[in-house]
């Protein structure tokens, strides 16, 4: 085994960690806010340790070649750009459709930010032109 | 080094371990947030069974099911917020 797979391995190892570690936090935590928040942000650094590191991993192995970690890298970067979008899209429609917080949640900023715009006390960003709402 | 054998072994049981909360979880947000991290975690498990296969076009399978799973997920949200 030489250098690069060891090294490979090691990241494929951190990223299988983080991993588990967020679909541990899928099952432990108590509404779906708090899952949402621990599972999306494990679960994109884990992408990254397990693509990058089997890129470096193939490399290191007599079957490899520099296209293994390019494409596993073009993977990582796209996991990386969608994942907190998905979860941005899906925890704001969760809030609209009305899912209550946990009891023990002691702050909301988003409900408190829609209350001072509906009492105008907030500066209502300009519309723009062609705005599709 | 431990070996790829057991870092499949434990991509899937994360897996499943998400797939509990896919039956269980008491609300609609609950499960998609669920199958979104399920997709997420398996694209690395294709990814990884591209080098247990020693196989290079398993890795354009993963990018295709990760962006297949990104455009599913922002569906499903929108369907959610009643805008679709």
């Amino acid at each position: 085994m030489n250098a690069l797979a060891a090294i490979g391995e090691a990241l494929v190892l951190i990223g299988t960690f983080f991993y588990f570690l967020s679909a541990l936090g899928l099952i432990r935590m108590p509404d779906v806010y708090n899952r949402m928040q621990t599972s999306t942000k494990s679960a994109t650094l884990g992408s990254l340790g397990v693509m990058v590191g089997v890129g470096i991993w193939a490399l290191g192995t007599d079957f490899g070649s520099a296209a293994w970690l390019t494409k596993s890298i073009v993977i990582a970067v796209f996991l990386l750009l969608t994942n907190p979008i998905s979860a941005h899209a899906l925890i704001r429609a969760a809030y609209k459709s009305g899912i209550p917080l946990w009891e023990g949640s002691v702050v909301d900023k988003y409900r408190e930010h829609l209350e001072a715009k509906d009492k105008g006390e907030v500066e209502e960003a300009p519309a723009e032109e062609g705005d599709e709402e | 080094m431990i070996g790829i054998n057991v870092y499949l072994v434990l991509i899937a049981i994360a897996t499943l371990l998400s797939m509990y909360r896919v039956f269980r979880g008491p609300t609609t947000a609950d499960r998609l947030v669920a199958v979104d991290i399920m997709t997420t975690i398996t694209a690395g498990l294709m990814v990884l069974f591209a080098l247990y296969y020693q196989r290079m076009i398993f890795l354009d399978v993963a990018l295709v099911y990760a962006i297949l799973a990104f455009g599913g997920v922002i569906a499903f949200a929108r369907y959610m917020e009643g805008g679709l």
